[in-house]
């Protein structure tokens, strides 16, 4: 069976040298990159890019990936220096002869560019990411809960977090308080404090509120700048607060 | 102590200090710079019961709103329960020394020890 020609092959194409970051925590002191010449179309790209040199240069490279539309938050990682998603990010818009790949900051790595998710998913299940009422949509009489569209404007950007991490990688703060809940947990504490729906508001404000909680927050805004599905977690976290300090009620 | 409390009690101080340290610049605004420093304008300062209160309120403010700054700083750096702990209660003891510190010296010059 003939094999597809691989991105490297094709002549036509523009070229551009991917440094892909290698590291296993087992075998190795420190991350040492590794370059491969890798050709593009304007539409191409990172991941593909990646898993084109997976599949015709070296079948080691540990990456995490799986929708490759921007649904299921696997394939973050840090690309010349900004945590996107690979699947996402087109090599043709970053302008660049050189395009890096690492893994995302303030995650462990697990090998190359696969990070553990733990953390971010011990921190999102911390904050009680759902509803929380005594009655259910299936015992009320009513049988459903009702909003308006100005309920729902509330808070239904936050509820498009796809739980990729970028945020946390992009945050100052995680970068060294190892304890600190983070601003993905932050925006969905909010995404659920502000829906009309749920009535956990201060049980959720309690978990927060502790030495390691929403008070840790520098407002950087870094966290908002890299989300690629539009969440605002910085100001998530501003108007968290504006329910502690009692400005909202 | 809940951590909002806490954080309430930072941006209340900072603010009052902010007030009240405007207040004093502007009182060391009535005389010069260089007079206002001389030892006796400086113990008729200390002299003076309200702006002697309200020297010893910065203070104070200050110290809270500082030490519980440092509080977070050394939180952030590191963490560890015995660590946080000792960080927590060490700024709580940081904090009472200094107000004694700068506190002695008002009630020494209002007791005649000056």
């Amino acid at each position: 069976m003939a094999q597809a020609p691989s991105l490297a092959e094709k002549n036509t194409m523009k070229k551009i040298t991917l440094r892909i970051a290698r590291f296993n925590p087992t075998n190795d002191d420190a991350k040492k990159f590794m370059e491969f010449n890798v050709s593009y179309e304007k539409w191409t790209t990172v991941l593909e890019a990646i898993l084109d040199v997976k599949q015709h240069f070296d079948h080691s490279i540990a990456v995490r990936y799986s929708c490759r539309q921007a649904t299921c938050g696997s394939c973050g990682m840090i690309i010349n220096g900004k945590p996107r998603l690979a699947c996402f990010t087109k090599i043709s818009e970053l302008n660049s002869n050189v395009v890096t790949v690492e893994p995302m900051n303030n995650f462990p790595i697990i090998r190359d560019l696969a990070v553990k998710f733990e953390r971010l998913f011990d921190t999102h299940h911390k904050v009680k990411p759902y509803l929380i009422r005594e009655d259910t949509e299936i015992s009320s009489s009513t049988k459903e809960f009702l909003q308006t569209p100005e309920e729902l404007e509330q808070y239904i950007q936050f509820s498009n977090c796809i739980k990729c991490g970028l945020c946390n990688s992009a945050c100052p703060t995680m970068a060294t308080d190892s304890s600190f809940v983070g601003p993905q947990a932050l925006a969905q504490a909010y995404r659920y404090v502000a829906d009309s729906r749920d009535k956990g508001k201060d049980e959720r404000l309690k978990i927060i509120d502790d030495s390691h909680g929403i008070w840790r927050c520098h407002f950087a805004g870094s966290c908002s700048q890299v989300c690629p599905k539009g969440v605002d977690p910085a100001m998530g976290i501003q108007l968290l607060r504006g329910y502690m300090l009692g400005f909202r009620s | 102590m809940r951590e909002s409390i806490i954080m309430k009690i930072h941006y209340g101080t900072a603010l009052a200090a902010v007030a009240l340290v405007a207040v004093h610049i502007l009182m060391r605004l009535t005389q010069g710079f260089a007079e206002s420093l001389e030892y006796e304008s400086v113990i008729a300062n200390y002299k003076f019961i309200p702006y002697a209160g309200m020297l010893e309120i910065i203070l104070i403010l200050l110290s809270i709103h500082g030490f519980n700054g440092l509080r977070v700083i050394l939180l952030e750096l590191k963490q560890g329960r015995k660590y946080e702990k000792a960080v927590s209660y060490g700024c709580v003891v940081a904090m009472i020394a200094l107000i004694a510190y700068g506190s002695r010296t008002i009630i020494m010059v209002n007791t005649g020890m000056m």
